[in-house]
C-alpha cells in the first residue's frame, strides 16, 4: 500500500494539535528535530481504503518569514529544505474558522509554495454558534484548493478530511505574483465568502473585562496560583505517601529475601532509592502539569503572561517566563521543560538559567530538618511563628536571587536588541478531556524517560562511591567514612570549613547530588543511624542540634537556597539547550552564589554569636 | 490626525494608518504587519497592564494581541470608525 506524507501547518491557536490528536489518537511519537530543541510530533493512521498516512504536526507559525526556531522548522519542512525530513506530499493548512482574518493570510502564504494543499476550517462548530457563515464552496473556488470543515473535538468531526486523503492529491496551487498584497486578498476573500455578526465572541469580551482588569485580574491570578499550589502540595501527599510506602516495602522485602552483599546493597540502596526518589515526585508533577494544561487549553495562560509581563521584563525575563518559574517551585525539571512555550531563544535561556533558584519541594525535607533542629518554636510580634518566618524567608531569598541574576544577565549580555512580546490572546475554550489526557501522558512519559534514566544511573554511581571500598573488619566509624565518598568528603573539608561545614556535612553533600532530599538520609548514615528507619530525621534532630553550631546550620540553609544540588536539573538543562556550556554556566554561578552566600552567613553569624 | 496606538485611549474606535520601522527591516514592524496591522484595519485598545499600563491588549481584526508599549508605539492610527 502506498504511504502518504502529510503535514499539518497553521497559525498558533488554530486547534492544530487537537486535530492531530483526533487523527492519530495515542499513536504519536514525540521527539526533537535534530540539532534544535523544537518538538517534532509525528503519528500514523490508516484511511478507509487502507492507505497509510504519516502525519507530521508542524509547529504553529504566523508567517513563513520565520521569527523563531519553531517557525524556521515549519518553513524549512514546507520548502523541503531539511535533509532529515521528506517534503510533505500534501499540506493541510489548519485555520480557526472564527479567526479567518488572521489565519487566511498564512494560508495564502503557504499556497504560494506550490505544494498540494487542503484548507481545513477547524472549529466550524464554534463558528456556527457565533453566527458566522462561511460559503465553503465559494472559498474553494476563489482559492483554487479544496476546503473542508473540521471539528477536532468531535469523533465524526474529521471524516470529511480523512475522506479527502483517499482521493487523488489535489493539483499544486498556482503561485500568485510575488508583490501581491496578501492582506488585500484576504479582505476580498472575506467580503465574498464570510458573513460575521460581530468581530469577537461576546463571552470573550465579558471574561476579558474581568480577567484582564488591573485589580480583579491580579486577584484572580493570585487565587488560581494559590489553588494550584494547594493542589500540588496537599492533594499529592496521600499518593506520595502511598508510593513511598510501596518503595520501602519493596526494599524491606528485598532485604529479607536476599543474602547480604553488594548486589542487595545495589538493588536496595542504589536502584530502589534512586528510582524511588523520582517516582515519589510523579504525583506532584502530574497535578502540576494537569493545572498547566487546563490553563493552557482554556486560553488563560497568555492572559497571565500579559498581567505579569511588565514585572518580568524589569528583571530581564518575559511574561511567558511566569509558568515555567512557577512550576519550578514543585521541581525545576518540569519547569525547565515548560520553557518550550517561550519561542524567543534569548528569553528562554534566561528563564532556564534562573529556574533552579525557585525553591523546589525537594529542598523542603532539608529545610525542615535544619529549622526544626535549630530554630526555636517562638512567636514573633505575637502573630508569626519564627520557624515559619524563616521558611518563608528562604522562599523569598530564592525569588529575589532569581530576579537579581536575571537582571545581572540582562546587563551583561551583548545582545541589546528589542525582543517582542506580540502575544496572542486566543478565544476562551472549555478544555477537552481527551487533549488534556494526551498532553499529560506525553509529559509524564518524557519526565520519566529523561529524569528516570539519568537519576537512576547517577544514583548507582553515587551508591558505588559511598559503598566501596568497604570498611576493614576492625572498623569503628560508619562504613561510608571509609568509602570513596567518605574520602572525598574529608578532602573537601578544607574548601568548606570557611563556610562552617564539617566533614559529615561534606560527605552527605555527595549523595545529595542525586536528589536534594537524599542528603537527609545520607546525614543519618554518616551519623550511624539506620537510614532505612522511618524516623531518620527525628533521630537526627537532637544529634545535629547538639553537635553543630547555629552558624553552621544557617550556612547550610543558605547553601541549599543556591547550590546546584541536583544533577537531574543540570541534565535537563543539557537536554533542553543542547549545550554543555549552559550547564557549566548554570552550575558555576549557582556554586559561586552558594559559597559566597554561605560564607557571609557563617562569618556574620559567628561574629554575632 | 495620526496618533500612536500606544497613546490611544481604551475602547476608542480607530483605524490603522501605518506601521513605522524603527530601523531598516525592523523585524517587529514586519511581524506586526503580518499579524494584520495594515492600513485601513479597525483597531481598539481593550485593556492595559496593571503596572505602568504596559503591555496593552489590542483588538485587531478578529484577534487580540498583547503588545508592549514599545511595540504599540510603532503603529500609527486614526480615531474613528473604518
Amino acid at each position: 500500500m502506498s504511504t502518504l506524507n502529510i503535514a499539518l501547518v497553521g497559525n498558533p491557536n488554530c486547534g492544530k494539535t487537537a486535530l492531530f490528536n483526533r487523527l492519530t489518537g495515542s499513536r504519536q511519537k514525540v521527539a526533537n528535530y535534530a540539532g534544535v530543541t523544537v518538538e517534532r510530533k509525528a503519528g500514523e493512521f490508516r484511511t478507509a481504503s487502507g492507505k497509510t498516512v504519516r502525519l507530521l504536526d508542524l509547529p504553529g507559525a504566523y508567517s513563513l518569514a520565520a521569527a523563531s526556531p519553531d517557525e524556521a522548522i515549519t518553513r524549512d519542512i514546507c520548502l523541503g529544505r531539511r535533509s532529515d525530513e521528506p517534503r510533505p506530499d500534501l499540506l493541510v493548512c489548519v485555520t480557526d474558522a472564527t479567526n479567518l482574518r488572521l489565519h487566511l493570510r498564512f494560508v495564502l502564504e503557504v499556497r504560494n509554495l506550490g505544494v498540494p494543499m487542503i484548507l481545513a476550517l477547524n472549529m466550524s462548530d464554534a463558528a456556527e454558534r457565533r453566527g458566522i457563515h462561511i460559503d465553503r464552496e465559494r472559498l474553494e473556488a476563489l482559492l483554487g484548493i479544496p476546503v473542508v470543515e473540521t471539528v477536532a473535538v468531535r469523533t465524526d468531526g474529521v471524516s470529511a478530511l480523512i475522506e479527502r486523503f483517499d482521493r487523488q492529491l489535489p493539483p499544486a496551487p498556482i503561485a500568485q505574483p510575488a508583490d501581491a498584497d496578501l492582506h488585500v486578498e484576504v479582505r476580498r476573500l472575506l467580503s465574498q465568502t464570510v458573513s460575521m455578526p460581530r468581530a469577537t465572541a461576546a463571552i470573550d469580551d465579558a471574561i476579558d473585562r474581568l480577567v484582564l482588569h488591573r485589580v480583579w485580574g491580579l486577584a484572580i491570578l493570585a487565587a488560581l496560583m494559590f489553588l494550584m499550589f494547594q493542589a500540588v502540595f496537599s492533594w499529592a501527599t496521600p499518593l506520595q505517601d502511598g508510593l513511598d510506602t510501596s518503595v520501602r516495602f519493596l526494599g524491606d522485602l528485598l532485604r529479607t529475601q536476599m543474602p547480604d552483599g553488594a548486589l542487595r546493597s545495589l538493588l536496595v540502596d542504589g536502584i530502589l532509592v534512586g528510582a524511588g526518589s523520582v517516582i515519589v515526585f510523579l504525583p506532584q508533577i502530574l497535578i502540576l502539569f494537569l493545572f498547566i494544561l487546563i490553563l493552557e487549553e482554556s486560553g488563560y495562560l497568555p492572559r497571565a503572561a500579559f498581567l505579569l509581563d511588565r514585572l518580568m521584563v524589569g528583571a530581564g525575563l518575559t511574561g511567558r517566563s511566569f509558568i515555567p518559574l512557577l512550576s519550578s517551585f514543585a521541581c525545576a525539571v518540569p519547569g525547565i521543560m515548560a520553557t518550550r512555550t517561550i519561542q524567543d531563544p534569548r528569553d528562554r535561556l534566561a528563564t532556564i538559567l534562573v529556574a533552579p533558584l525557585m525553591t523546589c519541594s525537594a529542598r523542603l525535607p532539608v529545610y525542615a530538618l535544619l529549622i526544626g533542629a535549630f530554630i526555636p518554636k517562638q512567636t514573633v510580634l505575637g502573630l508569626f511563628n519564627l520557624q515559619g518566618l524563616l521558611l518563608f524567608a528562604l522562599y523569598v531569598a530564592g525569588i529575589v536571587a532569581a530576579l537579581g541574576v536575571a537582571y545581572v544577565m540582562k546587563r551583561l549580555r551583548r545582545d541589546e536588541t528589542e525582543h517582542a512580546l506580540l502575544l496572542e490572546l486566543p478565544s476562551y475554550r472549555v478544555p477537552h478531556v481527551r487533549d488534556v489526557l494526551i498532553g499529560l501522558w506525553e509529559r509524564a512519559r518524557i519526565f520519566l524517560q529523561r529524569v528516570g534514566t539519568i537519576i537512576l544511573s547517577l544514583t548507582v554511581l553515587l551508591w558505588f562511591l559511598s559503598t566501596f571500598p568497604s570498611p576493614p573488619a576492625d572498623a569503628v566509624g560508619p562504613a561510608i567514612d571509609y568509602s570513596f565518598a567518605g574520602r572525598l568528603g574529608h578532602a573537601l573539608e578544607f574548601i568548606f570549613s570557611p563556610i562552617g561545614f564539617n566533614w559529615q556535612i561534606c560527605i552527605a553533600l555527595i549523595p545529595g547530588l542525586a536528589a536534594r532530599e537524599v542528603a537527609v538520609s545520607s546525614l543519618a548514615t554518616v551519623y550511624a543511624i539506620s537510614a532505612a528507619a522511618d524516623n531518620a530525621a527525628t533521630e537526627l534532630t537532637p544529634l545535629i542540634a547538639a553537635q553543630w553550631s547555629l552558624p553552621t546550620a544557617l550556612s547550610l540553609l543558605v547553601w541549599y537556597v543556591f547550590a546546584p544540588q541536583c544533577v537531574s536539573t543540570l541534565a535537563v538543562i543539557r537536554r533542553e539547550t543542547g549545550s554543555w556550556r549552559t550547564v557549566a554556566i548554570t552550575a558555576g554561578y549557582l556554586f559561586g552564589l552558594a559559597y559566597i552566600g554561605s560564607l557571609i552567613t557563617y562569618q556574620v553569624a559567628r561574629a554575632l554569636s | 490626525m495620526n496618533l500612536r496606538l500606544r497613546d490611544l485611549s481604551p475602547d476608542v474606535e480607530a483605524v490603522v494608518d501605518h506601521v513605522e520601522e524603527l530601523h531598516v527591516a525592523d523585524p517587529i514592524a514586519v511581524r506586526l504587519r503580518d499579524l494584520g496591522f495594515v492600513a485601513g484595519e479597525p483597531v481598539r485598545v481593550v485593556a492595559k497592564g496593571p503596572i505602568g499600563a504596559d503591555p496593552l491588549v489590542i483588538q485587531i481584526g478578529y484577534t487580540r494581541f498583547g503588545l508592549r508599549r514599545a511595540e504599540a508605539a510603532r503603529v500609527f492610527v486614526r480615531e474613528g470608525a473604518a
